[in-house]
């Protein structure tokens, strides 16, 4: 009965994402008094797996199989039913991310289980099995009650804070029996976009629309985000000028994030703009018109041109790191 | 090669959210309706394309609603579609829209099912995947690029941090995005041909939904905005660090 969650690895590292999302499993195998069992898939060190046990998995089911280091969604179904079965799970977490997307969503149609995406709390047992997500790109909030006997929860990462503990786990191997059919995509090639922090799991961002002017400002952006290790993006019009490439778009038809600081330069604020970007913790807006729809929406505003106000908040940062 | 697209109906993105009978309702009234963008501008648009270039020969709709969303499966009818199908019926629950679309198309031998990346009111993405093991498909999520070899789709997909490219054969299910087609408008002709394109309506089997919205909030209001003087980024720096404490 204990509480699965489902914890990804890039080439062996355990991205900090993965360890929200166990220790919130553990949060709700606290609540209902059980354990929590993770599964891992694919070649890693059982010394990166063990970092598991500190944020509450009691135990870790590991398929180690090569196959699975890329991403196959019919397999990763395979393996999670196999470790849900095995541990006669009813509650199963995975995060609300592009892998989480592509086999979460198949696990739950499998069991026929209720299915919350992007859940930004806890749930509300006293009501149910009641969890808050956004909908409408984050315009409201939507309290979604799981009535099913068995669910699926899909976390949005960085949602809650992480807090290693002493705890420690157990590793098992897990044996599943894959058909050929599990591996039907082939993956031919992967290209990465090295040196460059990925927008979905920045905590903080850099983004700027039409008022930077022209793709060629861009390099102001640019410094900023590398002096505080910061990920970029833009709004819609300029990725639809093709200023910038279309996974930096973030809005209502773009990606939606949510980090602990975002930094709009030159953006106006058009609602489904700030709907991509209202889960964000704090919002500093730049802007030349002050009575840009945005600074509503904004913690801290600063009302000048990009081109003089970005150099000086780059050599601000500069400066600040240099004192710490 | 036949496509199915699956379409949805969804408030405009201009929308403000208002909401009624004590937040357990979203207000409907004078909110305006369109197709998903990502169901149209790329599930649709690519479906489109792939039939001008003589890969496809029928090009099918799917929704999951009631009667208010004809208007709207008619003008995917106007953007490039042979036919389309209404199945009659609310769709809240992410799960039953795929055991609806799922009944529907598991005898139609689709060799290809395409939707967007998701809908932009309920933000799930599920219905691809779900549908896929519900039909037993492979699927690929957040694609950017589709082309057919033969019998195989070859498909650039997003990955964290970059892209993917892929091959699967036929029949498989895709969830498309930026990327995956160019923009275009329904002309007048497509509109008047649309109004004699068949519209079927089917009222799917009865399942028990396995979840349900309950209420509705809006986000807490910001407490306003700190004006911080452009000419001193220091004090804002500061401000970041021992304030929001994000820096």
């Amino acid at each position: 009965m204990s509480v699965i969650v489902f914890v990804e690895h890039d080439a062996g590292t355990i991205k900090k994402k993965n360890f929200e999302a166990v220790q919130y499993a553990s949060g709700i195998a606290k609540k209902i008094g059980t354990t929590v069992t993770a599964v891992i898939l694919g070649i890693i060190d059982n010394a990166e797996i063990e970092k598991l046990g500190a944020y509450g998995a009691q135990k870790v089911l590991h398929v180690e199989d090569s196959r699975l280091d890329e991403l196959h969604p019919r397999a990763y179904t395979s393996a999670l039913s196999s470790a849900i079965e095995k541990e006669g799970a009813k509650i199963i977490i995975t995060l609300n991310d592009i892998n989480g997307r592509a086999f979460a969503p198949r696990v739950a149609a499998k069991l026929k289980a209720g299915l919350v995406v992007g859940a930004l709390t806890y749930p509300d047992m006293d009501k149910g099995f009641v969890i808050k997500k956004a909908v409408y790109s984050g315009k409201a909030f939507a309290c979604v009650n799981i009535t099913s006997d068995k669910k699926v929860i899909m976390l949005m990462p960085n949602t809650f804070p992480i807090t290693e503990t002493a705890g420690k786990t157990v590793i098992e191997k897990l044996v599943v029996d894959f058909s050929e059919k599990d591996f039907g995509i082939k993956v031919k090639e992967v290209s990465k976009v090295t040196g460059e922090v990925s927008l979905s799991d920045a905590s903080l961002v850099v983004s700027g629309g039409r008022g930077m002017n022209g793709p060629e400002n861009w390099y102001l952006v640019e410094d900023l985000a590398k002096e505080l290790g910061a990920a970029t993006a833009c709004s819609r019009p300029v990725s639809d000028a093709d200023w910038r490439p279309h996974h930096e778009h973030v809005g209502q038809t773009g990606g939606t994030i949510r980090p602990d600081l975002y930094i709009a330069v030159g953006i106006s604020g058009a609602i489904q703009h700030l709907a991509g970007v209202n889960g964000s913790k704090t919002i500093v807006v730049i802007n030349r018109d002050p009575e840009a729809p945005f600074f509503k929406a904004a913690n801290y505003g600063v009302v000048g041109d990009a081109m003089e106000v970005l150099p000086r908040l780059t050599e601000a940062v500069k400066k600040f790191k240099q004192h710490k | 090669m036949k496509i199915l697209v699956c379409i949805s109906q969804v408030p405009d993105t201009s929308t403000k959210v208002v909401l009624k009978d004590n937040s357990t309702t979203i207000e409907s009234a004078g909110v305006s309706y369109i197709i998903n963008p990502y169901d149209e501008w790329y599930a649709l648009v690519r479906a489109i394309e792939l039939k001008e270039s003589g890969v496809a020969s029928d090009i099918d709709l799917v929704t999951v609603g009631k009667a208010n969303t004809e208007p709207v499966i008619r003008k995917a009818l106007a953007l490039g579609g042979d036919k389309a199908i209404r199945i009659d019926a609310d769709c809240s629950d992410p799960y039953l829209t795929a055991v609806y679309i799922a009944e529907y198309a598991r005898n139609m031998d689709y060799d290809l099912i395409l939707c967007g990346k998701e809908s932009i009111d309920y933000n799930n993405g599920t219905v691809g995947s779900m549908l896929a093991e519900l039909l037993d498909m492979d699927y690929i999520g957040f694609a950017t690029e589709i082309k057919a070899e033969g019998n195989t789709a070859i498909v650039k997909r997003e990955i964290e941090g970059g892209e993917e490219t892929d091959s699967c054969k036929f029949p498989l299910v895709i969830s498309c995005q930026k990327g995956v087609a160019e923009a275009r408008i329904a002309n007048m002709r497509g509109i008047m041909a649309a109004r004699t394109r068949p519209l079927t309506v089917i009222t799917p089997s009865v399942d028990d939904p396995l979840t349900s919205i309950l209420s509705y909030e809006l986000p807490p209001a910001k407490a306003g905005v700190r004006l911080i003087d452009p000419a001193d980024m220091d004090e804002l720096v500061e401000l970041l660090h021992t304030e929001a404490k994000v820096i």
